[in-house]
């Protein structure tokens, strides 16, 4: 059992009397890997600002191995930042930027020399040390402003979007390159993106937040196979919403048709949000089926092939990696187990 | 085609720069059409007035940086909305003209001025203020300090506040994110503040007039006395300010040296 090194207790904030935070309670543990995720303006760099002491919470409290650090400043605090746009210091090199939390520290000439080197080693960026910050790609920058935060070997690293600038391929790498680091040094990562691939590939627990709100918290596997609501389910990966009605434990109804489920629990004949996954949908010829529709559009996407197909007024996405012809009837068939139950979402005030 | 955009520009710098410029080394070192290196060479006879002229500038350049600093560095730190109201207090009294200023401090110090006057009140005094080149220097300041407080605001405000984020997040106090980040990041706003003050100050005749009396003559006044005083002398009058151009050439491009050293340095 691995000990909490991050508790945020009922965290509240607002600017201008517009709430960025809703009474957010969020424990992290020590050595785990954590995501805040969800659409700009859900909180999730407030939260970790918070954490980082740059913004005094207006009502809870933020504890860090325990002890309570609302009114701690920054710099006295065990934990280091690599900030969106890097924040690198642009009169300094590639070297003086690393070694700079340590000549604060005022450590000894050598010991800062050995550590920065090992640092060089690990962000691969041997032999930039006198490159000017300004002569760097965007990748490499990246790479010192994570050199820089991890050379005064914090306890907890927090990471604001740090790959949000770089190209598909460059994030696909860096994101290998940010686990292999935090599971070398064992050290608890914060990370606040809003790529729900990326929240996925990385994480060990993903936090899905949105309006200053937690929606839930869960490992990468969970919060794709049991989204908690129709948000979660729509901003990780692509799904079908759907109206339904739960007719009783096992059996709901959408688009007019009873299907058997799995969920049980919800009472009887309650309005709720149905969520299948475009991938878990099979197409059957028409007659066998008991949905059918006309194919719109067809698309292909390299694995697979993306098909809108219009069904008794809902426009089901459909991933198949067989194409169907566009006008053409197709019938629509998912297992029970495939069929997500969720409670409709409270009404926005 | 940018040649005929810069044309007017050319124009005007030829008529109201380089003309003007051959004029005044004509007059420095000819006399009646004959060249002569006498005018120019009499200029060492008033060395001491260059000394006490490049002094008085450089201490009002130096109390001007010491107080614009942690002006422009408030200024920064303020709120967005707040800062152009502090900047124009700032700009105030540049609205005011010089001269009124000027007689302004002169009725605060004088003997029988308002300062001397409010101290006779507590026994004190009264202190010789005016005539001094403490005033001197104190209407340098005075009439030159927007003049350093605008270049260092405007070098500071662009500085990026994530910057000083990641200062205080990798360990520093106010303090150390001033001397390690703030300072170096602003050195190009120190340089051309000290060239804003510096420049008008050496060449200043008004303010040691009014407040320096008549023992504490600078550059400026001297000039001023070869073209409008009883020793009308226009020749020596231009090998002065062709003098005090080259000094304060000199004195930049030592400057600027220190300034790219130290960009290298830093890089």
């Amino acid at each position: 059992m691995k000990n909490n090194i991050i508790s945020l207790q009922n965290i509240g904030v607002a600017f201008d009397g517009e709430r960025i935070l809703n009474d957010i309670s969020l424990d992290i543990k020590d050595k785990e890997f954590v995501t805040l995720l969800g659409p700009s303006g859900c909180g999730k760099t407030t939260t970790l600002r918070i954490i980082g002491g740059f913004l005094t919470p207006d009502t809870g409290s933020v504890k860090f191995e325990g002890k309570e650090i609302n009114n701690t400043p920054p710099h006295k605090r065990n934990i280091n930042t690599v900030f969106q746009r890097y924040a690198l210091f642009p009169h300094l090199n590639v070297y003086e930027n690393i070694a700079f939390g340590l000549k604060v520290k005022k450590l000894p000439e050598k010991e800062i020399r050995s550590r920065v080197g090992k640092m060089l080693d690990l962000v691969n960026l041997k032999g930039f040390e006198k490159r000017s910050i300004n002569r760097l790609s965007g990748g490499q920058q990246q790479r010192v402003a994570i050199a820089r935060a991890l050379v005064n070997e914090p306890k907890v690293l927090l990471l604001d979007e740090p790959l949000g600038a770089l190209d598909l391929k460059l994030r696909k790498e860096m994101q290998t390159e940010l686990k292999r680091i935090q599971q070398r040094l064992e050290i608890t990562f914060i990370y606040v993106t809003h790529d729900q691939e990326e929240a996925l590939t990385m994480s060990d627990t993903v936090v899905v937040m949105r309006d200053g709100n937690i929606q839930q918290i869960g490992s990468p596997v969970d919060i794709y196979n049991e989204p908690k609501n129709a948000f979660v389910a729509d901003f990780i990966g692509e799904s079908n919403i759907l109206d339904g009605r739960m007719i009783k434990d096992f059996l709901v109804e959408m688009s007019g048709r009873e299907f058997e489920c799995v969920d049980k629990g919800f009472g009887c004949d309650k309005p709720v949000d149905v969520v299948i996954r475009p991938e878990d949908i099979k197409l059957i010829p028409p007659e066998d089926a008991k949905i059918t529709g006309v194919v719109e559009s067809v698309t292909f996407k390299g694995v697979h092939y993306e098909m809108v197909i219009e069904a008794y007024d809902y426009r089901w996405l459909v991933h198949s990696t067989k194409a169907a012809e566009v006008g053409s009837g197709v019938g629509l068939d998912f297992d029970p187990y495939d069929i997500h139950i969720m409670n409709k979402m409270e009404v926005e005030a | 085609m940018k040649k005929l955009i810069a044309a007017p520009y050319l124009v005007w710098a030829a008529v109201f720069i380089v003309i003007p410029l051959i004029m005044v080394a004509y007059f420095a070192f000819f006399n009646d059409g004959h060249f002569t290196l006498d005018y120019v060479a009499s200029v060492a006879q008033y060395s001491n007035i260059f000394v006490r002229s490049i002094w008085l500038a450089a201490i009002a350049t130096v109390i001007c940086l010491l107080i614009a600093y942690p002006i422009a560095f408030i200024l920064m730190r303020m709120d967005r909305s707040y800062q152009s109201t502090m900047l124009m207090l700032v700009m105030l009294p540049m609205w005011m003209n010089f001269l009124l200023r000027t007689y302004a401090w002169m009725t605060l110090l004088g003997n029988n001025g308002i300062i001397n006057n409010f101290l006779g009140f507590f026994g004190i005094g009264p202190f010789k203020m005016l005539n001094t080149q403490g005033a001197v220097v104190l209407g340098m300041v005075y009439n030159y300090l927007p003049f350093m407080i605008l270049p260092l605001y405007t070098v500071m405000e662009k500085i990026d506040t994530s910057v000083l984020e990641a200062a205080q997040d990798l360990g520093c106090n106010s303090a150390n994110t001033l001397m390690r980040v703030v300072l170096p990041l602003s050195m190009p706003g120190v340089m051309s503040g000290i060239t804003m003050v510096f420049v008008p100050a050496i060449s200043t005749f008004i303010i040691s007039r009014m407040l320096g009396g008549g023992g504490n003559l600078l550059i400026g006044d001297l000039i001023e006395m070869q073209f409008l005083g009883n020793s009308y002398n226009p020749n020596l009058g231009a090998s002065i300010s062709l003098v005090l151009m080259v000094i304060i050439l000199l004195i930049m491009t030592v400057m600027n040296q220190f300034d790219d050293g130290e960009d290298r340095v830093l890089m």
